[in-house]
C-alpha cells in the first residue's frame, strides 16, 4: 500500500536536529527517563522512538517500581515448588504440569482505570487481552473468571460502573465462548473514582504445545495478524493506567481500547490451528503497546535483531501517524514469527479463517530492531533497551504514620440480642448477598466441561473427557485486612484462596495475584505494597506453591485518596478427576454437620464490624500450618468420599457459612452452638459471625463419621459436630437462638441486587 | 429423597447400540459459533457418530441429521444469524430440509440462523430486560412427534439450561395462531418466561417436523456431573440433570426406524 506521507522525523533527522523539543512529558516519561533515551540512543530519540520508550518505560509494562519487590517471588522458593512448573514468571503467563502430558496456564490482570472511564469497553478489552496472553502460549482457553470492587452500592455513579463492567464482561466472555467460573463482586466506598476490573483466564494444553514470545531464526518472517491497527487504545498503558485520576483533567477515554469479540474468537480458532501445524516459531499478542511491545519483546528474547516495515500494517484509519502507530492498543492483534517455508501453510489458515494479516518483515542477528516508514529508518535500537532495560525504581516507602492509631481500634460495638435479625441484615448486605443477578449475565455451561461454578468455592472445569482429570480455581483478597495489616492480608489472601480451591476437594498447586495499589509515589502506599509482596512471598513459600505470574496495578487513587491495598490472589488446584469435586451445600438429610478449626474472637475487619462502619484493629491471624492440615483432610475427604459437602469460612463467618450451605441447594440443618462455644470460650455472636481463619464446615454422612474423626484426630485437627442436616424443616435452626425459614432467608439474600440495579 | 452424586463417565459412556452409532449427525460451525463441540459430545453421549461440517464447504458429508448449534456466529453484528443464513452449506441444508427429509435442529444461535433461512417463522429480538441471561429453564414439551423429540412422552416438562440475549422470540399474530393451531409450538417455558417470548413459546416447528428450533440448550443437560442441579423427572444432584438427552436420542431413533 501507498504510505501517507508525514514530515517523518527519521533517525537521520533526529541526528541533525538534536535541539527539537520533544513531548516527553505529555507522554508520561519523566526528566530523568527521558535523559536516559537519549543517553542510550547517543541522540535525541525520534519520534516513534519517543512513542516506544513512553509506552514501555511505563508503569504498566516495566513495572519499575513494583520490579525491586516482586523479586521475591522468584527468590522465596523451594524446589519442590518448581517441580510442577514448566514456565514460569515473565512470559505472558505461567504454566504448570497437572499430569497425563497435560499443562495449565492461568493468569490475572487487572484493567482497572478503562474501565472506570468507559466500564463496557474497559471491562470487555480486559477480557480480551487476558485471553489473548493465554492463546500465546500455545493453549485453548478453557474459562475466565472476574474478582470485581466497586464503591458503595448506593453511591450515584455505581450503577453505571456495575451495568457497563458486567455487561463488558459478559458481552465478551460470552461471545468467546468461555463459561465464566468465578469471581468476587465486592462493593466499598474506597473503591468509587477507581473501581477494581481484574480478569483471570486459564487454558489447557499438551506438554509438547508450548509457545513462546521470541523470535528466533534469522530470516523468519514477522507477521502481524488480527484486527487491524486503529486509534483506538493509545497511550492505554502510560497516560491511562500508569497515572492516578485527577478532577480537572481532560477525559481520557481515547485512551481505552474498543472490544470486538467476535473478531478474537475467530483468532483463538485461528491460533489453535496455526499451533496445530505448527506453523509458527515464536508468538506474541498484542496488548499494552501495541507494537512497541510486541516487536521489541519478540526480538529481545529471540536472536535480537529484527527489521520491520511499518507502512506494512494495515490500518482502520490511514491517518495514524507512525508513533500512533506504534502506541496503538487495538484489540484482538497477534504477532508471529514464521519459516519461510510455512508462510504458505500460514496464510492457507488465515484464508480459512477470514483473518487479515500483513508481512512486517524478518528477524535478524544485527540486536538491533529497525523500524522503516516507507524505507526511511525512523527507530533504530537495541530492543533490549525498550522491553528489558527500564528504568527500575527503589521507590522511599515507610510505615502510615496513622496505622498505629488505626490497629488500636478494635470492635467493641455491643452484641446484638437478635441473632436471627444479625444473621439477616448480614445476608442482605452488599457484600454478602446473592451474586446471582450479575453471575447471570455469565455463560458457565459453554464447553461442557464445568463441573463447579458460582456460588460455589471454587470454580471446578474438567480437562481430560476420558480421565475426568480437571482443575479447579478460586480468586481472593479482602482489602480491609490489607488495610489494617498489608502483610498479613496478602497471606489472608491466599490462605482463603488456597482453602477455597480445596475446599471443592483440589489439591492447591500454583499462584497468580493481581496487586491493586495506589500511586507508588506515595510513600504510605509504597509501603503497603512493600509489605503485600512480602507477606506473599512468604505464605506462598510456607504453603509451598509457586506464584507463576500476574500482573501490578497502581496509581489506583483519586484526588490523592489510595484504594485499600487489594492484592487480589488466584490458586489453581488439580483433581485426579473432577466427579469427586465437593459441592458447597447440603443435600441429604440426617448428615452430620461439622466444623473445622477453631473460633476466636476476631471481628476487627470484619463484614459485622464493616456493617457498623468500623474498620479498626487487626485482621484475623494466620497460621499456614493449620491452613496446610485442613486442605490436607479436605482434599483426602472428598478423595475418600468422606464428606458430601464442605463449604470454607471466610467473610461473614460461621453465619455466612451456614446461611449459604443451606441456600445452595435450598436444603436446612439443625445446628447447636453450646459445645462451640464452651470449647473455643467464645460466646453465640462471636461464634456466628468472627472471622478467625483456617475454618470449614463439612457434611458427613453416618457411615463416614467414624473414619472422618479418626482422620482428624490422626491429624490432630480440632472439628466438632454441629449439627445435622434437615430436609424436611426448610430453616436454619440454631437451636436455643432462633429458627429462620429459608425461604425468608432466600428472599432477603436475592433482593440486594436487583434492588438496586434491575 | 437419597441421592447418589453420578460419577462422570458412567453416564458419559456411549450407548453400545450399533444400530444407533451407524447415523451421522453432522454439527455445522460457522465463525463465531461457541456450542459445537458441545452439540457434538451430545451426539456421541446419545449414541449417534457426529460430523463436523464447515459453513463455507459445500459437501454435507451424507449426514442424516443436522444440528445449527448456539454462538454468536459473526458476532450476532448485525442481526443475529442474519449473515450465517448466507452461508455456502446452509443452501444444501435448506434444500434438503424444505423437502422434508433432513431433520434439522437449531439451538439458540441455530434457531436465529434457521428463521433468517425462512425454515423457521417468527425472530428473535433482545430479551425484553436487556441482559444476557445464563440459568437453569423449566420447559414444556408440547409436541412429541417431531424428528426431534419423539422420545419424550405427551406432557413432560424438562429442565435445560437457558443462555442467550435475544431470546425473545416474536410473530405477527397470525403465525403466532398458526403455529398454535398446527401444533407447531414444540416447548414453551413453564414457571416464569425469561424473556419476553410471545405465547411463552421456548421453540416451534416447520409443518412437516424435521426441522425444530429452540432458544435454550439440551445439549448442555445431556452429561450427569456438567448439567443443571435439577430435573423435571425428579432430584439428581450436583448437576446431574440429563433432560436434554433425549432430544438427540429422538432423532437417532427415528433415522434408523
Amino acid at each position: 500500500m501507498t504510505a501517507v506521507k508525514f514530515n517523518i522525523d527519521t533517525v537521520d533527522h533526529a541526528v541533525q536536529t538534536p535541539d527539537v523539543e520533544l513531548p516527553w512529558a505529555a507522554l508520561g516519561l519523566k526528566d530523568n527517563e527521558f535523559q536516559r533515551v537519549v543517553e542510550i540512543l547517543g541522540r535525541r530519540p525520534t519520534a516513534a522512538e519517543l512513542a516506544m520508550y513512553s509506552v514501555m518505560w511505563s508503569e504498566h509494562c516495566s513495572y519499575k517500581s513494583s520490579k525491586v519487590h516482586l523479586k521475591q517471588f522468584g527468590d522465596k522458593v523451594t524446589e519442590g515448588m518448581l517441580e510442577h512448573l514448566l514456565v514460569g514468571i515473565g512470559e505472558n503467563a505461567g504454566v504448570v504440569d497437572i499430569g497425563d502430558g497435560w499443562a495449565v496456564t492461568f493468569k490475572v490482570e487487572s484493567h482497572n482505570h478503562p474501565s472506570f472511564v468507559e466500564p463496557y469497553q474497559g471491562a470487555a478489552t480486559g477480557v480480551g487481552g487476558i485471553v489473548r496472553d493465554i492463546i500465546s502460549m500455545g493453549a485453548r482457553p478453557v474459562a475466565v473468571m472476574d474478582p470485581l470492587r466497586f464503591g458503595a452500592i448506593d453511591h450515584p455513579d455505581t450503577p453505571r460502573l456495575v451495568h457497563g463492567i458486567v455487561a463488558g464482561i459478559g458481552g465478551y466472555g460470552n461471545s468467546l465462548g468461555l463459561p465464566n467460573i468465578g469471581g468476587e463482586v465486592v462493593f466499598d466506598s474506597v473503591y468509587q473514582g477507581n473501581p477494581l476490573v481484574n480478569a483471570l483466564a486459564v487454558g489447557v494444553l499438551r506438554h509438547e504445545d508450548i509457545r513462546l514470545a521470541n523470535a528466533s531464526g534469522v530470516g523468519n518472517k514477522v507477521v502481524l495478524f488480527g484486527a487491524r491497527t486503529g486509534g483506538d487504545g493509545i497511550g492505554g498503558a502510560s497516560v491511562l493506567a500508569s497515572e492516578s485520576f485527577d478532577a480537572g483533567k481532560p477525559s481520557k477515554r481515547p485512551a481505552v481500547q474498543v472490544g470486538d469479540p467476535f473478531a478474537e474468537k475467530v483468532l483463538i480458532e485461528c491460533c489453535l490451528e496455526l499451533f496445530k501445524a505448527s506453523v509458527v516459531e515464536g508468538i506474541q499478542d498484542l496488548g499494552a503497546a501495541g507494537i512497541s511491545c510486541a516487536t521489541s519483546e519478540l526480538a529481545s528474547n529471540g536472536d535480537g535483531g529484527m527489521h520491520v516495515e511499518l507502512t506494512s500494517v494495515l490500518l482502520r484509519d490511514p491517518t495514524l501517524t507512525p508513533g500512533q502507530i506504534l502506541m496503538s492498543e487495538s484489540q484482538e492483534r497477534m504477532m508471529a514469527v514464521v519459516t519461510p517455508s510455512n508462510v504458505a501453510s500460514f496464510e492457507a489458515i488465515m484464508d480459512k479463517w477470514n483473518v487479515e494479516y500483513s508481512w512486517l518483515g524478518e528477524v535478524t542477528d544485527t540486536g538491533r530492531l529497525i523500524i522503516e516508514w516507507d524505507g526511511e529508518k525512523i527507530v533504530d535500537v537495541d530492543p533490549r533497551t525498550v522491553a528489558h532495560d527500564g528504568p527500575v525504581y527503589n521507590r522511599p516507602f515507610h510505615r502510615p504514620t496513622w496505622l498505629d492509631a488505626v490497629q488500636a481500634d478494635s470492635f467493641s460495638a455491643d452484641r446484638p440480642a437478635d441473632l436471627k435479625a444479625a444473621v439477616l441484615k448480614l445476608m442482605a448486605s452488599p457484600n454478602m448477598c446473592s451474586k446471582d443477578w450479575v453471575t447471570n449475565q455469565y455463560d458457565r455451561y459453554v464447553q461442557g466441561n464445568t463441573a463447579l461454578a458460582m456460588p460455589d468455592d471454587a470454580g471446578v472445569v474438567r480437562v481430560d473427557e476420558e480421565t475426568g482429570l480437571g482443575i479447579a480455581l478460586s480468586t481472593d483478597a479482602n482489602g480491609r485486612y490489607s488495610y489494617l495489616n498489608p502483610y498479613e492480608g496478602a497471606r489472608l489472601a491466599l490462605a482463603e484462596a488456597y482453602r477455597n480451591v480445596a475446599t471443592s476437594g483440589a489439591k492447591p498447586m500454583a499462584v497468580t495475584d493481581c496487586l491493586n495499589f495506589g500511586s507508588p509515589e506515595d510513600p504510605e502506599v509504597m509501603w503497603q505494597f512493600a509489605e503485600s509482596v512480602r507477606g506473599l512471598a512468604d505464605a506462598c513459600q510456607e504453603l509451598g506453591v509457586p506464584v507463576t505470574g500476574g500482573n501490578v496495578s497502581l496509581y489506583n487513587q483519586t484526588g490523592g485518596v489510595p484504594i485499600h491495598p487489594t492484592p487480589v490472589v488466584g490458586v489453581l488446584g488439580v483433581f485426579d478427576d473432577v466427579a469427586r469435586r465437593t459441592p458447597s451445600g447440603w443435600r441429604e438429610d440426617g448428615q452430620a454437620i461439622y466444623l473445622l478449626g477453631t473460633t476466636r474472637n476476631e471481628l476487627d475487619g470484619s463484614e459485622w464490624a464493616n456493617l457498623h462502619g468500623h474498620l479498626g484493629g487487626q485482621p484475623p491471624a494466620v497460621d499456614l500450618g493449620a491452613e496446610k492440615t485442613l486442605a490436607a483432610i479436605l482434599v483426602n475427604s472428598s478423595r475418600d468420599g468422606m464428606i458430601d459437602a464442605a463449604h470454607d469460612l471466610s467473610e461473614g463467618g460461621l453465619a455466612a457459612a451456614l446461611s449459604e450451605a443451606a441456600l445452595r441447594f435450598g436444603v436446612g440443618a439443625r445446628i447447636a452452638l453450646d459445645e462451640l462455644c464452651e470449647r473455643d470460650g467464645v460466646d453465640p455472636f462471636t461464634a456466628l459471625f468472627s472471622e478467625s481463619q483456617a475454618r470449614a464446615v463439612v457434611a458427613v454422612p453416618r457411615s463416614e463419621e467414624v473414619r472422618f474423626n479418626d482422620m482428624c484426630t490422626a491429624r490432630n485437627f480440632p472439628r466438632l459436630r454441629i449439627g445435622v442436616v434437615d430436609a424436611e424443616n426448610g430453616a436454619l435452626d440454631v437451636q436455643g437462638h432462633f429458627v429462620l425459614p429459608l425461604a425468608e432467608l432466600k428472599e432477603v439474600h436475592e433482593a440486594t441486587l436487583p434492588n438496586h440495579f434491575a | 429423597m437419597t441421592v447418589e452424586t453420578p460419577l462422570i463417565g458412567s453416564s458419559a459412556a456411549p450407548i453400545p447400540d450399533e444400530t444407533l452409532t451407524g447415523i451421522r449427525v453432522g454439527v455445522i460451525s460457522f465463525p463465531g459459533s461457541l456450542d459445537d463441540r458441545d452439540a457434538m459430545r451430545a451426539v456421541r453421549i446419545a449414541g449417534g457418530t457426529a460430523v463436523d461440517l464447515w459453513h463455507g464447504d459445500h459437501d454435507l458429508k451424507g449426514v442424516d441429521a443436522v444440528v445449527i448449534p448456539g454462538g454468536f456466529s459473526y458476532g450476532d453484528y448485525l442481526r443475529a444469524g442474519a449473515i450465517s443464513r448466507f452461508a455456502p452449506l446452509m443452501e444444501q441444508i435448506s434444500a434438503a430440509a424444505s423437502s422434508g427429509t433432513l431433520p434439522v435442529l437449531g439451538i439458540c444461535n441455530g434457531f436465529q440462523v434457521l428463521t433468517e433461512a425462512h425454515l423457521l417463522p417468527g425472530s428473535m429480538i433482545k430479551n425484553n430486560h436487556l441482559h444476557f441471561l445464563c440459568r437453569d429453564q423449566r420447559l414444556k414439551v408440547e409436541n412429541t412427534t417431531t424428528a426431534w423429540t419423539s422420545s419424550y412422552n405427551a406432557g413432560d416438562e424438562i429442565v435445560v439450561p437457558l443462555k442467550n440475549q435475544d431470546g425473545q422470540f416474536v410473530a405477527d399474530e397470525r403465525t403466532l395462531d398458526e403455529l398454535e393451531g398446527e401444533g407447531r409450538v414444540v416447548f414453551r417455558y413453564v414457571g416464569g418466561n425469561p424473556n419476553g417470548s410471545r405465547r411463552d413459546i421456548a421453540g416451534i416447528s416447520n409443518a412437516a417436523g424435521n426441522v425444530v428450533g429452540l432458544m435454550p440448550h439440551p445439549e448442555h443437560a445431556v452429561e450427569a456431573g456438567f448439567g443443571p442441579d435439577s430435573s423435571a423427572f425428579g432430584d439428581v444432584g450436583l448437576r446431574g440433570g440429563v433432560d436434554g438427552l433425549d432430544i438427540f436420542t429422538s432423532v437417532l431413533k427415528k433415522l434408523v426406524k
